[in-house]
């Protein structure tokens, strides 16, 4: 028993590793752009499908692909975002809200126009499992750990060391007074779109290699992310992390004791309780 | 031929019905519910698991919806006091839970299998010639008296109650009003409309699972109320009738568009729909019927 519940915490961590990038995404959409993107499945879905594009044509090995899935990501974010999302701000958050849910509906079908709904996997060497301490240890998901860990330390780095993250965090911060300081908030938005949609399509790429992907790869984890960012306070980058790996230990240890179809019920379970008790979050400010 | 339009119509009021659900939370109070395919989803099982276990129709549509009431309730009980996006994360995870449920619970669902043989109101004394016409006659009817009460609502004190919540939470609670009790009222009872349509969709079919509540039904219903007019009951009625018809008219685009498998065309179908809602959000926000509001009283 005490064996299988450690194994359900590895794999959870692993899960929930691969969760912490879209996650992030959201969550950094969220903290710039002030609206919840629904789009995000649609670009974990794009950077998938990308990615397993440049591994079954051009044999691209998994940092490459990785790298592939953030710039077709990235790309369709911010062209999306500038074309359609943009103009719908004036209206509220609410509506930019809807359209990115229609955008993800148009975003989906295209990708199923071109590849069918057909699954797909990544064309790559299976690694066997390793055993550590009596764990079995998925190498596939180690691999994929480590490289979530360097993209997640890139980031950090990033937003807290250059001018361009400390402009990003502190329009999140306060986007009136950040203007008054000369930062340009059009600039920013764009940036923080590239970056919310490149990471969810790392995200999806390595949800990919673990298994295989559809049209729907992205919109099956959605509520994960959702909960992943909830749970650690929307807007907060750590907390999306801490989130991420919180979610992904109470889906894997949950599955000891329900059946693995209420996976979806899980994150959705976890957002309410989160919500009825500290709305705000393990790491956020404030939810009101 | 007239049975088919007899059945699109019928289709077409049962959208209306979720079109007035949405209508009252997001058009007039401001509140987004994307899991409207949820709740419709529970009306559905509700009365077709209560006349399952022997209750005659209508006490199967009063169990839907109270159902509804509760399901809202509960929904909104962790999110109204929250900022609005949190309602709209929570919403869209209801409506994927209770898919979850009606596919794993086989002992209340029969699964994926779904539930058949739900009895439909005097089919046995109509025959098979008069019944789709006394459920048209039946749904046009329940459309057209909750489009009246709804009206009602519109021009009432609490309507514009309602959409002086939409327009500025914080002032309407400085006017003294009790915001989070109307948003809890208008979303239950936006909750039991959505739910008594899918009570009506369950005795029409005869026969529900968990497939004929796909999310997508939210966004359909999403189309036709912003398309026919935000805020306005007549603008969603309407709105909900074009988008039936917009969805059978794209039926008939295999002819249009040869050549193209199944999968792509089904494709298509969605991609007109999403992008037919973007490009209403981006062109006319305010829909075909826009709300009309009365210029204020001059003290």
């Amino acid at each position: 028993m005490l064996q299988a519940l450690l194994q359900a915490i590895v794999g959870g961590l692993m899960t929930g590793s691969q969760l912490a990038l879209p996650a992030i995404g959201f969550t950094a959409i969220f903290a710039v752009l002030r609206y919840p993107s629904f789009a995000v499945a649609a670009y974990m879905t794009v950077g998938a499908f990308a990615a397993v594009f440049a591994n079954t044509h051009f044999g691209a090995g998994v940092a490459v692909c990785a790298l592939v899935a953030a710039v077709a990501a990235g790309v369709v974010g911010v062209a999306t975002e500038h074309t359609v999302l943009s103009p719908l701000r004036p209206a509220g958050a609410l509506t930019v809200a809807i359209g990115s849910i229609a955008l993800n509906l148009v975003l989906e079908n295209v990708v199923r126009f071109f590849f069918g709904n057909d699954m797909r996997g990544f064309d790559m060497p299976i690694l066997p499992d390793m055993r550590v301490a009596g764990l079995r240890v998925g190498a596939q998901q180690l691999q994929n750990l480590a490289l979530a860990v360097v993209v997640m330390a890139a980031v950090f780095v990033f937003l807290r060391f250059s001018r361009f993250g400390r402009a990003m965090r502190a329009v999140a911060d306060n986007g009136d007074l950040a203007r008054l300081k000369g930062i340009d908030p059009k600039l920013i938005s764009a940036f923080a779109i590239a970056l919310g949609a490149a990471l969810a399509g790392i995200g999806g790429a390595l949800l990919g290699m673990d298994t295989s992907i559809d049209p729907l790869t992205g919109y099956r984890v959605l509520l994960s992310v959702f909960a992943a960012a909830v749970l650690g306070g929307l807007g907060s980058i750590p907390g999306a992390v801490v989130g991420a790996l919180v979610i992904g230990v109470a889906e894997e240890v949950s599955l000891l004791v329900v059946p693995t179809t209420y996976r979806g019920a899980i994150a959705f379970f976890a957002i309410l309780v989160m919500l009825s008790f500290r709305p705000r979050g393990l790491l956020g400010e404030r939810a009101t | 031929m007239l049975s088919y339009v007899l059945f699109t119509l019928t289709i077409g009021g049962i959208y209306a019905l979720l079109a007035l659900s949405l209508n009252l939370v997001w058009g007039m109070t401001g509140m987004v519910n994307l899991g409207l395919a949820g709740f419709f989803a529970v009306g559905a099982y509700a009365s077709a698991i209560a006349t399952g276990a022997g209750a005659p129709v209508v006490v199967g549509w009063a169990v839907a919806i109270a159902a509804g009431v509760v399901a809202g309730l509960v929904i909104t009980f962790a999110t109204l006091r929250l900022r609005d996006d949190y309602l709209a994360i929570v919403t869209l995870g209801f409506g994927e839970v209770v898919r979850l449920i009606a596919l794993n619970e086989r002992w209340l669902t029969k699964g994926a299998d779904g539930i058949s043989g739900i009895p439909a109101p005097l089919k046995s004394t109509l025959g098979q010639a008069g019944f789709p016409l006394f459920y048209l006659v039946l749904v046009s009817l329940i459309v057209l008296l909750l489009w009246w009460a709804l009206r009602r609502l519109d021009h009432s004190p609490y309507g514009r109650t309602l959409k002086a919540i939409r327009e500025d939470q914080e002032l309407a609670r400085f006017a003294g009003k009790p915001v989070l009790r109307f948003k809890y009222e208008a979303f239950a009872v936006a909750a039991a409309i959505a739910a008594l349509a899918g009570a009506l969709y369950a005795h029409f079919q005869s026969y529900v699972s968990p497939d004929h509540f796909q999310p997508l039904i939210t966004i359909y219903i999403f189309l036709a109320v912003t398309a026919g007019g935000v805020g306005r009951p007549l603008g969603a009625v309407l709105g909900a009738y074009a988008v039936v018809i917009f969805l059978e008219a794209t039926r008939f685009m295999a002819e249009v568009l040869p050549g193209l498998q199944a999968v792509q065309l089904a494709a298509v179908r969605e991609m007109l729909v999403g992008v037919a809602l973007l490009v209403v959000l981006l062109l006319k926000p305010s829909g075909l019927l826009p709300e009309r509001i009365a210029p204020a009283l001059r003290p």
